[in-house]
């Protein structure tokens, strides 16, 4: 997409007749990347200025001190745990919405996106209600010295709720703009379901898949609210890496909470990255694979120039 | 055809190795007995002193290895939190009212909680104070000054934070306490005191935040124990503490929830964790850490000197917690008055 829309634009940069005139780029220039630098790098500076300013012995003791390790293990687990189960759902529910035709097609989609617009500590309190001690289920899991909420299956279902859309959104599209001709075709040539779906859809889709992983990881790594209320906060048990930045701000330790904080900012720097790295090469493997029609079976993706 | 880019396969066959070892090297060891401790915002440094003496002293009494956790938050949602289920043996929170709510909907604590342990079961008390900007610029002395035109004033939020509630009420009994004083001019007072306050945090940390970080108000209504720290924490050379002429006695109480306690078999261990703060080392780090303790001579003499004289009413002037509740901080009431005004 990136090589597509650069190219476009400097045909239209040398057009005359759609050309804006130099101040109007410049000011507008100027203004956006002001903008970017105050409300965007500023701040991402200043925590790791904040994290560093008592020095690397602070810093490091901080993220390795035994609170702050568990905190960073429990993040990382329930990534591990929340990420690769989001990765099913989402491409089941996104191979069924493009590629599919079916009754309730329509309230699906809208199911999908309810994540996005349901705020996360509704999120929480809403396992409250089903799981809690007085929830739904709660006289139950009680009774069978079962843990959800206040513990780590708790902070595992609000995490995989808050990320449920990123897989799914980002595939949807990318499958209905491919349509369904190779598995059209790959039915034709006597393949299954199945493998119609392992040898043509998915890798036809890896790109994109890929970058959905990174973005519900950030997501599941990052997430504060949903996790908030069903966590307990107990130090060094139900304590996320979020959570952890709250209580160490609270308890007045300013360089240790910004040394956790700044491990998150890192996170999500490279995340940055590698989700610009994987655009890069899903457009390219997409002009490979749609934009020139001769290209159409050599699958492995290839860099345009 | 399918993933065939061995990049692609590298990448992803060693992201999930690296997430695979550290899942799995992250198992939790287990341990003897584990307590947990729910508690209220302001506790934090005192309870992560107290927990390590305490489990020293539990292995040396019964050899028992002995892990203490602690969880903190607001008073009244960390009580919330223990009714949904968190599982605390022990809770220490800002007022007898959140506990009386975990005995009354959960049925986790025997209704007369408060008498099973000595002094309404608060082994070290507190006051309420201002916290002013150093050299006190607007010369608050007393509850007074708080209500005058210009003075921007710091407290949580009463429906929220248990902090505020005791804050709300010093205020409340100074102004019944004058001479004259009804219920009328009280509410009329903390009316006034109220128009005043500039910023209404759902917590205590968030308002000493807010003061102490963020430069904004004038007069900051506290906590002793919290005024301490955050001085001494955050510079003696930019605040001062301010003792009004009369003020509250803050009991925050503690208890062993039994219920909890004893399905877990942790009785005995919350028994002791409770008793002990009432112990000579219990109350040295509670006078330490800026709490009064409930017996000064069992603490260090240094610590206590820093807690100057203050006349004090206890919630007995509003006739316990519950009426104090009902009538003050329900829906609908006085509070809400004032402050949908």
């Amino acid at each position: 997409m990136i090589s597509r829309t650069s190219h476009r634009s400097t045909r239209f940069e040398r057009n005359l007749a759609t050309r804006e005139a130099p101040w109007v780029k410049w000011t507008l220039l100027t203004l956006s990347l002001s903008f970017f630098a105050l409300f965007l790098i500023l701040p991402l500076v200043s925590v790791f200025f904040e994290a560093l300013r008592k020095g690397w012995e602070v810093y490091l003791l901080s993220i390795t001190e035994e609170t702050a390790l568990a905190a960073i293990k429990l993040t990382v687990l329930i990534a591990f745990i929340s990420v690769p189960l989001n990765l099913v759902f989402g491409v089941a529910a996104a191979w069924l919405i493009a590629k599919h035709d079916f009754r309730g097609k329509q309230l699906l989609t809208t199911f999908i996106d309810l994540p996005f617009s349901v705020s996360p500590v509704i999120v929480g309190l809403m396992y409250m209600l089903v799981f809690g001690a007085n929830g739904w289920f709660g006289a139950w899991l009680v009774e069978h010295d079962l843990k959800v909420i206040f513990a780590v299956p708790g902070i595992v279902l609000a995490t995989i709720f808050v990320t449920f859309p990123f897989v799914a959104r980002e595939l949807i599209p990318l499958m209905q703009a491919q349509g369904r001709d190779e598995e059209e075709a790959a039915v034709v040539l006597g393949a299954n379901g199945w493998q119609t779906f392992w040898y043509v859809t998915l890798p036809n889709v890896k790109w994109g898949l890929l970058y959905g992983v990174i973005l519900s990881n950030a997501r599941a790594m990052g997430e504060f609210g949903a996790v908030s209320v069903v966590s307990g906060k107990i130090r060094g048990q139900t304590n996320t890496m979020p959570l952890h930045v709250e209580i160490l701000y609270n308890e007045y330790n300013f360089a240790a909470a910004f040394a956790v904080a700044s491990l998150l900012a890192l996170l999500a720097l490279v995340t940055l990255v590698i989700k610009t790295w994987v655009e890069h090469r899903a457009s390219s493997h997409f002009n490979a694979t749609h934009m020139v029609p001769a290209d159409v079976n050599t699958l492995s993706p290839r860099v345009m120039p | 055809m399918l993933f065939k880019t061995r990049r692609f396969k590298q990448l992803v066959l060693s992201s999930l190795l690296t997430l695979a070892a550290v899942g799995t090297s992250s198992g939790m060891q287990a341990q003897d007995k584990t307590l947990l401790n729910v508690s209220y915002d302001p506790t934090r440094e005192l309870y992560q002193e107290f927990n390590p003496e305490f489990a020293r002293f539990w292995q040396e009494k019964t050899g028992e290895e002995i892990e203490i956790s602690q969880s903190h938050g607001g008073s009244g949602s960390q009580a919330r939190s223990v009714i949904d289920g968190l599982e605390a043996d022990i809770v220490t929170l800002g007022l007898a009212y959140d506990i009386d709510a975990i005995a009354e909907l959960s049925g986790k604590l025997p209704p007369d909680w408060q008498a099973k342990l000595p002094d309404n079961s608060s082994p070290y008390t507190s006051t309420i104070v201002f916290l002013v900007r150093k050299g006190n610029p607007k010369g608050i002395q007393d509850w007074d000054d708080l209500v005058q035109p210009g003075v921007g004033v710091i407290t949580p939020n009463p429906k929220t934070s248990g902090g505020a509630r005791w804050n709300y009420l010093a205020a409340w009994g100074y102004a019944l306490q004058q001479p004259g004083g009804t219920p009328e001019s009280a509410q009329e007072f903390v009316s006034a005191l109220y128009k005043n306050v500039v910023v209404l945090d759902s917590g205590a940390r968030g308002s000493t935040t807010t003061f102490v970080q963020r430069g904004v108000g004038d007069v900051f209504i506290s906590w002793e124990n919290e005024a301490f720290l955050a001085v001494n924490e955050l510079g003696p050379e930019n605040f001062e503490i301010i003792v009004p002429s009369v003020s509250i006695l803050a009991e925050p109480p503690v208890a062993v929830v039994t219920g909890i306690a004893e399905r877990r078999g942790t009785l005995d261990a919350a028994t002791a964790y409770v008793e002990y703060l009432y112990s000579e080392v219990g109350q040295r780090i509670a006078a330490r850490n800026y709490y009064r303790p409930r017996h000064p001579e069992l603490a260090a003499p240094e610590d206590v000197a820093r807690f100057p004289q203050v006349n004090t009413f206890s919630i007995d002037l509003f006739g316990g917690w519950q009426k104090a509740q009902a009538d003050h901080f329900s829906d609908g009431g006085i509070f809400d008055q004032i402050y949908g005004l």
